[in-house]
């Protein structure tokens, strides 16, 4: 690991610079037509560094992040699976790298050809009527997802509907994208055993409500049992199913949103197809609709002509009624490559594996954790593909938090588990090790926490103070908000 | 199975562990009825590595093209083969957001060095961790400015028309569910510029915010401190839409205004900073703004501050903002920004430096100069407007522009844009040119183009 700590301003230098990345300067008399006073007065500050130190900074840097290539990652809900290198190639090629995004149709058929194939496999994954893959992110799935069901009530004059209802467990990304759409949030309760409480959200459901979100698994690692009742009950009062496909991952293969009576879903291909996470970014939050919901898709789409065999763009000319566009061009059309080269190399009998070992490595590492002395959340219920740990009674004996424990983990070379979600479970992790890592992998994880659950009762502070291998220690975060750096040198 | 490692005895070692006979037991808590009914019969076989790659390279050369001076908000620009040589490697490619800081300092010191660089590019005070793209980013920009502007109780924003139709159209699907109006502003048709006459009809009334695009679509350069000093005598925020390449040359927009008083809120594509042009994404939007408004921005932000042992280190901040804690009363739902994209601008910028982007900026204006010239010498073309222009220009034709567009499609050369659509204007064409354009390209496109009309 470096110990790179120098930004790249402070190696900045007047007058260096990578000489073979930029053209020669043009004379001034060649910017003649741009008026004085609309000319920049001062030169930016940007670093001025040559390509060595460039390349050798950023190299640097990245060796400080754990990542899936380097790391077993079980972050809970985001579905850390191994991201296929041969889909960053394909992406890659220079084709589709150079293609612009209003390139004709004549000079888009190959594109087109992989986003058509790609929205016709997720429909069948899926079992809904119609897919759009044009939302940048989950979040920004939702977003479709919820003003779908906005112009659907709309439509037909049904403008009474003023709630979407929401599991008090859900994504925060549920309620911000209910808001965002206009609506008021109404949160519905969760049982002990990880179920939504039902005859609550019988109450709940009326003539104001516009639709549930809903994700399932939930986010309490569980299947919901009873979401046909769900469904009934929301369909009964006039309202859609909305389900965050955050947990795909879990059912790939084996049970489809569309045969549980969902109207609208939104998928993460940056989970459960395979696409990288990039340190934060770019996702894909392709959408999929019920018959109901077509004509509301958000665009554009790939389109084909049976006959000719062209494919063509479908967009707001041809279907006027929908929501519209979310992004300038296409969405994340990169991210959408990698999804269908991963679509393609799995096929059909690989889509149904994704479901069946993530939810056998989730319930292996459950039982093998619970073996050495871990607290299960909802102990009486099968593991989806991840599940939730609660440390409380640690954390009550011993002041050892979830926290300490994740920092600890890093000093075993293993990434944390999500931390302190879903909020309603205290002192948690939510544990996801996915299809792709092996026993090994597993087991190696299993070993350190036993080894920290021992240090937990013996030598405290080895975990409250970890972590100790690191490039820095615990962070000062009330120093951060309250001394706001975020510019150098300011 | 691909990507799958397990082999038969560790299957077999995992059910005993679990105490379960099969794989399928472990799902039997789904009811058995919404199991059975399908078998995914649509979906193909799968295949290797080798065979898809072969499938999607065919694909990827049936759209290769010889020449295209398409811009509309996407350019074309040469990007240094270290900027994605290092983006890739998978300790970026395959991190996740920084929640664990300590396990994350490359990727939170890269956000905090891009931070850096935004501001300083725009002269603005704070920049986030970047949006999806420009067009969502200017709905953000939007949505922010009714928070912002305490002044007003207006939820209304004035849009120029000569902003990129496609942000108008993105920003319009965004924030109209909450009952937010975007307010045309016409833009002259002489000039091709947003004049602040155009504007008068709205003075005295309450708008949260006016947008400045600069360039605006046509490519015209806008008279950006009249219309900054005019927004803010009217009780208005400025939200400066810009093309990152062209700050280098462009007053930014920190600093617009007679007294230099500037914008308050700055986004734009980030695509034009070392992100190849992908069919439209993953791009990233850039957003900056002024201090006192940093509350309102949506998005990740990264702080620099200290470990237990006083050593610098970089972490996620104000993160009472976000949708993971503030739940529907968060400032947005955005949840990721576009890292991998952002981490390639970061080094694209380092690599290039201050005179290096004014070189490429100086580089763009130049050619798409001379690209105009040569077709204005051609019978019956010439310029749309009469506005000075940064990177694109609006041509008109003496024939139907999108009947052009295609038989130039025909000898492989993507010609621009038709502004019939989006503007009625049957005849005229946008054209972009950058550096990756020689001055022999541009002869080429002059020759065809007078085939053409010939």
């Amino acid at each position: 690991m470096s110990n790179e700590t120098t930004l790249i301003f402070q190696h900045s230098r007047p007058g260096r610079s990578a000489t073979a990345q930029a053209p020669k300067p043009v004379s001034e008399d060649q910017l003649s037509a741009i008026p004085a006073s609309l000319r920049r007065k001062n030169k930016p500050g940007l670093p001025e560094v040559g390509e060595l130190e460039v390349v050798r900074h950023y190299t640097n840097l990245s060796t400080k992040n754990f990542a899936i290539d380097k790391q077993f990652y079980p972050l809970g809900s985001c579905t850390m699976k191994y991201n296929p290198r041969g889909a960053n190639r394909a992406a890659m090629l220079p084709g589709f790298l150079n293609r612009h995004p209003l390139a004709p149709a004549s000079h888009s058929q190959g594109y087109l050809a992989c986003l058509y194939e790609l929205q016709n496999f997720l429909k069948e994954v899926t079992g809904m009527k119609g897919v759009s893959l044009a939302p940048m992110a989950g979040a920004q799935g939702e977003f479709a997802g919820v003003a779908m069901i906005r112009a659907y009530h709309e439509a037909r004059g049904d403008d009474g509907r003023t709630e979407i209802l929401i599991p008090e467990a859900a994504h925060g990304t549920n309620p911000a994208t209910a808001v965002m759409c206009g609506y008021k949030v109404r949160e519905v309760p969760v049982g002990k055993d990880g179920d939504v409480d039902l005859e609550a959200l019988k109450e709940a459901c009326g003539p104001q409500t516009a639709g549930l979100m809903m994700t399932n698994p939930s986010t309490c690692g569980v299947f919901e049992r009873q979401i046909e009742a769900i469904s009934k009950a929301v369909h009964d009062a006039g309202g859609l199913l909305y389900y965050d496909g955050a947990n795909l991952n879990a059912i790939l293969g084996k049970v489809r949103p569309g045969d549980m009576g969902f109207d609208v879903i939104h998928m993460n291909l940056h989970k459960t197809f395979a696409t990288p996470h990039g340190g934060g970014g770019p996702g894909a939050g392709p959408v999929g609709v019920s018959q109901r919901l077509l004509d509301y898709l958000p665009t554009p789409m790939a389109g084909l002509d049976e006959e000719s065999g062209d494919y063509h763009w479908i967009d707001t000319d041809t279907l006027p009624t929908s929501i519209g566009h979310l992004s300038a061009f296409m969405g994340n059309a990169g991210v959408l490559l990698r999804a269908y080269f991963y679509a393609m190399v799995l096929g059909r009998e690989g889509m149904i594996r994704v479901g069946e070992y993530s939810t056998l490595a989730a319930n292996y590492l459950l039982k093998r954790l619970e073996a050495i002395g871990c607290q299960a959340a909802y102990p009486d219920r099968r593991a989806s593909h991840e599940f939730i740990l609660t440390f409380a009674k640690l954390a009550k004996d011993q002041h050892v938090t979830a926290l300490d424990i994740a920092k600890r983990l890093l000093d075993y070379n293993q990434h944390a588990p999500t931390i302190y979600f879903p909020l309603l479970v205290p002192e948690c992790f939510l544990i996801e090790p996915t299809e792709t890592e092996t026993k090994e992998a597993m087991d190696d994880f299993i070993d350190a926490m036993a080894k920290i659950l021992e240090e937990a009762n013996t030598d405290p502070d080895t975990v409250t103070q970890a972590p100790f291998t690191q490039p820095v220690r615990r962070l000062d975060d009330v120093k951060a908000a309250k001394e706001l750096d975020l510019v150098w040198g300011e | 199975m691909p990507y799958i490692p397990h082999t038969e005895d560790d299957v077999q070692a995992m059910l005993a562990a679990i105490g379960a006979d099969s794989i399928e037991q472990l799902f039997d808590e789904i009811p058995a009825h919404l199991k059975a009914g399908h078998s995914l019969d649509a979906l193909p076989e799968g295949r290797g590595e080798m065979a898809v790659t072969r499938l999607m390279a065919e694909r990827a050369e049936q759209d290769r093209f010889a020449l295209s001076f398409i811009g509309g908000g996407a350019y074309a620009h040469h990007i240094p083969a270290a900027v994605w040589e290092i983006a890739t490697r998978g300790e970026y490619y395959t991190a996740y957001t920084p929640y664990q800081a300590e396990a994350s300092q490359g990727t939170l010191q890269v956000i905090y060095e891009y931070q850096t660089l935004i501001a300083r590019l725009t002269a603005m005070d704070v920049s986030n961790a970047s949006v999806y793209d420009g067009a969502s980013g200017l709905a953000e920009a939007v949505l922010m400015s009714l928070r912002a502007n305490r002044k007003s109780k207006s939820r209304k924003v004035l849009v120029p028309d000569a902003l990129n139709p496609r942000y108008r159209g993105a920003c319009d699907a965004i924030v109209r569910n909450q009952d937010v109006e975007l307010v045309s502003v016409p833009f002259c048709n002489d000039a091709g510029q947003t004049l602040v006459d155009g504007l008068k009809e709205h003075e005295g009334q309450d708008y949260a915010a006016l947008v400045i695009s600069q360039p605006n679509y046509f490519g015209s350069l806008e008279d950006v401190d009249a219309l900054t000093d005019w927004a803010h005598a009217n009780g208005q925020l400025v939200i400066a839409v810009v093309n990152p390449t062209s700050l280098a040359l462009l007053t930014p927009p920190g600093e617009w205004g007679a007294d230099g008083e500037g914008a308050d809120i700055v986004v734009g594509e980030g695509q034009p900073l070392g992100v190849p042009l992908s069919s439209g994404g993953p791009y990233f939007g850039f957003m900056a703004c002024k201090k006192k408004h940093v509350r309102q921005m949506p998005g990740r932000i990264i702080g620099r501050t200290v470990d237990m042992e006083g050593k610098q280190g970089f972490t996620l901040t104000l993160q009472a903002r976000e949708q993971h804690i503030r739940r529907s009363k968060a400032t947005s739902n955005i949840c990721t920004n576009q890292g991998l994209a952002m981490t390639a601008a970061t080094i694209y910028v380092s690599l290039l430096g201050p005179d290096g982007l004014a070189s490429v900026a100086g580089h763009c204006h130049a050619n798409t100069q001379k690209l105009a010239d040569k077709l204005c010498a051609l019978d019956g073309v010439e310029r749309a407007f009469s506005a000075p222009v940064f990177h694109e220009v609006a041509l008109t034709l003496p024939q139907d522009a999108d009947t052009v567009l295609a038989r130039l499609a025909e000898k492989d050369i993507l010609g621009g844009l038709s502004l019939a659509k989006d503007y009625s204007m049957k005849n005229a064409i946008l054209v972009n040119s950058t550096e990756v354009h020689t001055e022999g390209d541009l002869d080429l496109f002059a020759q065809a183009l007078k085939e053409v009309l010939a």
